[in-house]
């Protein structure tokens, strides 16, 4: 095997791609077809909750294409970090639609479904021997933050992928995932080189990002050889330039020349990007040095529940005593519920046209505009007391006297009845630490699941 | 002579690197103005530090990536990504202090 075509379909199952991309890539013959579902960057809830945070239909649209072009083409679909977050119940939600649409289309397949959850005592068991440690900028992990986390997962590398292809799977269905990993799998069954199959699956996993104009839904397929690998969207309007992809490279990484990943890094200190052909790119000089390997831990603990009024100011008298009325709101509240202790709750106050985006870092923080937008928001154990302390403080705030008021009907603009949301349950993230350990296929037992399944 | 940012790069963008970091991209247009840039180390952890009023040690020493004529910063996160009073869980919008960045020319 001199090359091996890998078409990604999009940069997050459910982003939805092209059909015309996605038949382009089809055409070029690839040998695997794959999709990373996953990403921390939403936050801690989907994690936390249990939740996807791409929408079940966008999902199955996305699948059922890749599942059927797979079938056609009697070639893999591998998809990583199911649900985004990727624990037992985001494993389970995607399992469910692969089951809906191999009963739908009446397919014969043979699924690999790998789970990412690492049990609890595992954790403990590793804190307890020094085998924890902490990213840049993050805190040490405790035994509290373990228990206190609803689910635990481990960031699984490429092993778990190539014994699934290896043993005929027809479909990979994976837990949370090294996002590279379902792109690199088939790769490295079939020898290639590390480096060079870790580099290109870092980029493909974005899909067309790496292109100009680049977009998370659309095709890219990445062919792999012996000493390089080419990019090329499949959608004429995109094309990768040497500095397009190079400048991928940067993307959501702290160092562009070493990237750490399970088991290693990759070196890219020595990477050639040259043009090749019309829209794509050559990459050479991609290295992975092999280090012990190391998991990423993700888990997330259940921190209250909110409730949020989002409201609108013109006046510009009020405007300029925002910060007075705020205060006066927080004390009014404070005065009314003695019995609520302060440090029980948490209330917020955001001021969009002032330092609504960046807090503390917004060098020129005060209002410079003709309106404002406000956010009020309420923390607390139980979404009643959140309710109350953000209705109360919004009923403050709209009939709040403060000094040369001529607007005495009210001071807020609400664009919505009712003025307050619940918006549920609030998480925080409690791990995203790293463990080693010596056998990380022990991890990531593989089930085998024959479709159609057994009449029940 | 100087020259706003602005008009010397093709892309200046900001986004998480993991829930504990910030990591800001500056990508330049002209391969002499990052050469000039790079040599004279214009951009700095403690510029950086200044313009976000942060302590130097809250920021990375900048990393330079010939490749893609870019200059990468490291910044710690002033809230965990998504804790309670968090204002950019995708941490997209924190390099607007860097826009008003004014740079040697060649």
């Amino acid at each position: 095997m001199d090359e091996i075509r890998v078409l990604s379909a999009t940069a997050i199952l459910g982003y939805g791609f092209p059909d015309a991309s996605f038949e382009a890539g089809l055409a070029r013959g690839p040998h695997l077809i794959a999709a990373d579902a996953g990403s921390c960057d939403p936050g801690p809830y989907y994690l936390g909750a249990g939740a996807s945070f791409t929408d079940r239909t966008a999902v199955t649209r996305d699948l059922e294409r890749m599942i059927r072009a797979g079938q056609r083409l009697g070639i893999p679909v591998v998809i990583g970090s199911a649900g985004g977050a990727g624990a037992a119940p985001h494993l389970a939600w995607l399992r469910g639609i692969v089951d809906e649409i191999a009963a739908g289309q009446g397919l014969r397949l043979r699924a690999a479904v790998i789970p990412a959850d690492i049990d609890r005592e595992t954790v403990l068991q590793a804190l307890r021997d020094g085998r924890i440690s902490a990213l840049p900028h993050g805190p040490q992990l405790t035994a509290e933050d373990i228990h206190a986390s609803t689910h635990l997962v481990a960031q699984m590398g490429t092993a778990p992928f190539v014994a699934a292809l290896r043993d005929g799977a027809d479909i990979v269905l994976a837990g949370r995932a090294y996002d590279p990993a379902v792109f690199a799998a088939l790769p490295l069954l079939h020898g290639f080189d590390e480096g060079l199959a870790l580099h290109m699956s870092k980029i493909l996993e974005c899909a067309a990002i790496a292109a100009v104009p680049g977009s998370g839904s659309d095709c890219m397929l990445g062919t792999l050889r012996r000493d390089h690998f080419v990019l090329e969207p499949l959608n004429p309007v995109r094309r990768c330039t040497p500095t397009s992809v190079a400048a991928h490279t940067l993307y959501e990484k702290s160092d562009p020349y070493h990237l750490p990943g399970p088991g290693g890094y990759l070196d890219l200190s020595d990477c050639v990007f040259t043009s090749e052909d019309e829209r794509g790119v050559r990459v050479s000089g991609s290295r992975h040095i092999a280090q012990p390997f190391a998991v990423k831990l993700e888990g997330a603990r259940l921190r209250g529940y909110r409730t949020v009024s989002v409201a609108g100011a013109r006046d510009p008298y009020f405007i300029r005593e925002i910060d007075t009325v705020i205060q006066g709101v927080r004390d009014r509240v404070a005065d009314n519920f003695p019995d609520i202790p302060p440090d029980s709750y948490e209330l917020l106050v955001r001021v969009y046209g002032a330092d609504g985006c960046m807090g503390p870092l917004e060098p020129s923080p005060r209002p410079a505009g003709h309106e404002v937008g406000i956010v009020i928001e309420a923390v607390a154990d139980s979404q009643d007391l959140a309710d109350t302390l953000c209705g109360f403080a919004r009923s403050t705030m709209l009939h709040f006297g403060y000094p040369g008021r001529l607007s005495t009907a009210g001071n807020l603009a609400f664009p919505y009845s009712p003025s307050d949301f619940h918006a549920g349950e609030v998480y925080e993230w409690s791990v995203h630490h790293l463990m080693a350990t010596d056998d990380p296929a022990a991890l990531f037992p593989i089930t085998f699941v024959d479709y159609p399944g057994d009449p029940s | 002579m100087t020259a706003p940012l602005t008009e010397l790069a093709d892309v200046v963008r900001s986004k998480n690197s993991g829930p504990y970091e910030l990591t800001i991209d500056i990508i330049f247009t002209g391969q002499d103005q990052y050469e000039l840039v790079k040599q004279r180390r214009a951009i700095s952890r403690e510029l950086v530090a200044e313009l976000y009023r942060v302590p130097v040690d809250d920021v990375g020493e900048p990393i330079f990536y010939d490749p893609a004529k870019a200059v990468k910063i490291n910044l710690r996160r002033p809230l965990v990504s998504g804790n309670v009073g968090e204002r950019d869980v995708y941490g997209a919008q924190q390099h607007g202090p860097l826009l008003t960045l004014r740079l040697p020319t060649p």
